[in-house]
Order: C-alpha cells, then structure tokens, then sequence
C-alpha cells in the first residue's frame, strides 16, 4: 500500500532546475534509499515534501493527503531529521525533546514521559541535563532523531542521518532505524554511505542532476547492471593452456586472467562449480580458492550515475 | 488545545532564551535605561521628568522591542532551528503571533522602567492608566512588527541591530518625541505621519502631560490599521523568504 505518491515534482530556483520531473511511490513501512550525489536534489526534495520549500509544479499525495494544499495536516504524521542537528543550543537534552512534543500539541506528562523514555533509548539519559551545545556530534544526531520520533510519525524523513559520526554512533542509529521499521514506520532516507542503503533500504531510487535514473530493490537495481554470472578462482598453474577447454565446456563463456594466479570466468547462466574445478584439476590448475563476485550498490552507483552525468554533460 | 500547547512552548521558549541574550542586554535594556537615567538625573525640576516621560517610555519599547525579535529571530534563522518551528503542524500566523508576543512582553515590561525612575520623583496621580496600557501595548506590537521585517531581512544578529538602528533613530526624531510634529519641516511631517510611532507618542503626552495633537480614539485606530497592515506584510515576507 502506498503512502507516499509524488508525481512529476518539479522545483525551480530562478533558472535553475534542481528537480526536473521525478515521480516515485513509497510503500506503507518500508525503507526508501534516496541517493545522488552532491547537489543532486535530495534535500529538494525532501523539503519539498515536508513543506519547507514549495514545488514548483507536482502532485504530492502522503497518507492520502495532498501535502501541496494542505501541508500543515501532513506535518502531523511526518518526523524531519534534517542533514545538520537544528535544536536549540541553550536548551538541554530533555528540554529541546519536551518543546519539540509541545510543537506537537502533546500534553505536559506525555511529553515529559515520552522524553524519558527516548533519552533511554538513545542512551543520552546522563547527558539529559547537559545543553545541547555541549553534545558531540554523535549525540547531536541522536537527540535530533529523537526529536524526529517524539510524536510518533506514520513516515520519518531522515536526511543523512549517519554523515560524520563515529562508527558506534552509526550503528546504533542504523539499529534504531530498523528498530523504527520494525514497529511500522515508512522511513524515507538520503544517505551518503551505499554500503548502509544496500544494508538497510528496501528500495532505492538513484536521482542525478534533479532527475531519477533508477528505482527499484537493492537486487533490482545490482541486477539491472550485472554483465553475467562471475566465478573469481585462485589457483597455482597455467590458466592459459585450459582457456579453449573451459570455452568448449561452458559456451560463451570468457576469461579475464588477473595475475599469474587469478582469473575470472564470466557466463551469461550460473557456473556450476563442480565441473569447472574438476576440468581444471585434470588439466593441472589447482583451484584453492572460488567465489562468485556479484557487483555492489557501489558499482551501480558509480555506473549508473556516471553514465547519468556523462550523458547530461554532452 | 494543541495549537495553544505549541503557542505557548514557543512563547515560553523564547523568554527563557533570549531575554539575556547579549545584544538584547546591550540595545534592548541597558541603552534604553541609561538613557532613562541620564535625563533623570539631568532634570533639575520635576515638571521635566513628566514631559520627558512619554518620549523614555516609546524609546524604551522601541529598542526593547526590535532588540528582541532581531535576536529571536535571527539567532534562530542563523541556527536553522527555525525551520524546526516551519516543520511543525503550526499555523504561520499562530507562530508569527508567538514569536511576538515575546517581544511585545519584553517592550511592555521595558516601558515601566522610566515610570518605575519616575514615580520616586513626581506624582503620577493624575495619568489615565486605562490609555497609557493600550498605548504601551500598541506602540509593542507595531514596534515588534517593525522589528521582525527587519529581522525577516538580515542573516546575523549584528546585521538585525544596524538595520535596526537605520529605522530606529530616524523613527526616534520623526515621531515628535523630541521635537514636536508641528516644528518639523514641512517636508518631513508627511512621513511622521506615516509612522506608527507618532501616534502611540501622541497617544502617551496626552494620558502623561495632556498635550496630545490628535484624539486618543484616532490614535488607537491607526495603531491598530498599522498593527493588522504590518502583521500581513510580515507573515507574507516570511513565506515568501523563507518557505522557498
């Protein structure tokens, strides 16, 4: 079921298209990865379907809601973790979580209690007291996704939520995001870090220069740029001599050697191991090593929004 | 009750944070009081302690005033926890309102500052305190209106007091606090009569020394159009600048 529908959205600055068009659907609790590099139009985005910018032309439909006329009404189901920690410095851990409850219209106890509660789990309970300003930047990020959460949003936005944080700090984030998930919340996210999209996003859309070039799973979207079935073997001996053999016995096959002891066997259908191994034994190669290598979210990245930008420049 | 919950968290918010701010210290209550001070203990006779009173009164306000929002505003702005109160299911208009009824709290409290130094020196019997109230309260909020186009304007607090100050000291000398309308030049009293300054001075000679120039009721009226004129201006500049 979808919950968030975006239809041609389009944002002009002056002359300047940073979004050209994009249209895309998120489905009821999942993860959506949004990413592009720098200046792709991300936070265009974002602050266009959380009514910190207005689009230039679209249809924004969240919750069944057209945010475009009635924004306000979709601020309510919404949380924003935007890409840099905006609390208010003067105010302490608990107090900035307390105020941005009341923006909320919750209740003294409740927000008190939920404050609590949220300090517990982002492990700030000490640093409660303390002022914002006196944070790291890992608990910075925390308290601002805390106070993201605090109302209970049907859909969290989180922009870059783990850029520039300790390892530690961006695990437990990620835990709390999958946690978030768990417990039915739809998570739009922009991330720098394709290995964290690949680990956590159910889908993905890549979106270069203001346009979106690819959407779909982590799978889809590896697949879309995978040239065939790929076999990496190590072994000791001469993989030259058994190159028309392993042509005749897996047709259409090739094979790119590496190093003297490295090699790979590229084939459009999976490479049944057994039979290959046995073939090379024979022909005295011996295999000590055999791994499928399948492409990352990183050599599609670096495909897709290369050849994106390549072909927007010309 | 949720709009009103989130009305006054900001509300409270903002005293907590920025009454004490420095440049709110240095222009909205230590110029103001020194200033105060100074032309009360230059008066060597009461009867100038009272003509001076509603000139230190609207002068407290005005720097109270536009010192507060310049802060609130662009501290905010600068820190982007602003947005935080854009992201928010909160009308504009209710968290324009919030924002300033800060300030308007902070010039009002400002403007009993020089009555407070006053009342140890002359009697203040015979002030209609019914009008000084509204008039107090009126030349706030236009004050505080003022304040936040200028704050909707500049990025840094500093950049919000100088331009501040470019309103303030003309607005000061044009109102007739120092120099009566009627001696100004005639190709200046057009603009004094632009101001909402002038008519909430006029309105305090009239309640403090009974020489007012214009009836209170007109006085209130224009106030008033002035305080509705500038809050639409404001809420439109703010949506216009800021939501992009």
């Amino acid at each position: 079921m979808e919950i968030v529908n975006v239809k041609n959205l389009k944002k002009l600055y002056g002359d300047f298209l940073a979004v050209d068009n994009i249209s895309f659907h998120i489905n009821k609790g999942e993860i959506f990865g949004f990413l592009g590099p720098n200046g792709a139009g991300k936070t265009s985005t974002i602050n266009m379907l959380t009514g910190l910018s207005r689009p230039s032309g679209s249809e924004i439909h969240i919750n069944s809601i057209d945010a475009v006329r009635d924004i306000k009404k979709v601020q309510r189901i919404i949380g924003i973790v935007p890409d840099e920690s905006n609390l208010y410095g003067e105010m302490n851990g608990f107090d900035n979580l307390c105020f941005c409850a009341a923006l909320y219209g919750m209740e003294k106890k409740e927000r008190e209690k939920k404050a609590k509660e949220l300090l517990n789990l982002f492990n700030l309970t000490e640093a409660g007291n303390r002022p914002f300003r006196a944070y790291s930047k890992g608990m910075k990020r925390k308290l601002t996704i805390a106070a993201g959460i605090i109302h209970n949003p049907k859909i969290l936005f989180l922009d870059e939520p783990t850029t520039g944080i300790d390892v530690e700090s961006a695990r437990h984030i990620r835990k709390l995001i999958l946690d978030l998930k768990d417990k039915g919340t739809t998570i739009f996210l922009t991330t720098h870090y394709l290995e964290e999209a690949q680990r956590i996003c159910d889908r993905i859309a890549l979106i270069v220069k203001g346009r979106i070039v690819k959407i779909g799973t982590v799978n889809e979207l590896m697949e879309s740029t995978m040239q065939g079935h790929i076999v990496q073997l190590t072994y000791q001996g001469r993989m030259e001599t058994v190159q028309k053999e392993l042509k005749e016995h897996f047709p259409g096959c090739t094979i790119k050697i590496l190093s003297n002891d490295s090699s790979q066997l590229i084939n459009k259908e999976p490479v049944p191991l057994f039979p290959l191994l046995q073939l090379l034994h024979n022909k005295g190669v011996s295999v000590y090593e055999a791994k499928e290598i399948k492409p990352t979210l990183e050599d599609v990245f670096v495909e897709i929004t290369g050849l994106e930008t390549d072909r927007a420049n010309k | 009750m949720k709009t009103l919950t989130a009305f006054w968290n900001i509300l409270i918010k903002d005293i907590r944070n920025y009454y004490l701010k420095p440049p709110n210290i240095s222009w909205g209550i230590i110029f103001p009081l020194s200033w105060t001070l100074m032309q009360i203990i230059r008066s060597t006779e009461n009867i100038d302690i009272i003509q001076l009173l509603p000139g230190l009164m609207a002068m407290s306000i005005l720097f109270g005033t536009t010192s507060m929002l310049a802060v609130t505003i662009t501290f905010e702005r600068r820190g982007r926890s602003f947005d935080r109160l854009l992201l928010a299911p909160v009308s504009l208009s209710i968290l324009v309102l919030a924002k300033i009824c800060g300030a308007v709290l902070f010039g009002c409290l400002n403007a009993f500052v020089p009555v407070i130094f006053a009342s140890f020196f002359v009697s203040l019997g015979g002030i209609n305190w019914g009008i000084l109230f509204t008039a107090v309260f009126l030349i706030a909020l236009t004050s505080t209106l003022i304040g936040l186009l200028i704050a909707v304007s500049a990025k840094e607090v500093f950049e919000a007091q100088t331009l501040s100050n470019f309103f303030r000291f003309p607005m000061l000398f044009l109102c007739g606090l120092f120099l009566p309308i009627q001696q100004l030049p005639a190709a200046l009293r057009p603009i004094s009569f632009c101001l909402p300054l002038t008519y909430g001075t006029d309105l305090l000679k009239g309640t403090i020394t009974g020489s007012s120039i214009m009836h209170s009721a007109f006085s209130i009226l224009m106030l008033l159009a002035f305080a509705a004129g500038l809050f639409l201006i404001s809420r439109r500049s703010i949506q216009k600048k800021w939501i992009l």
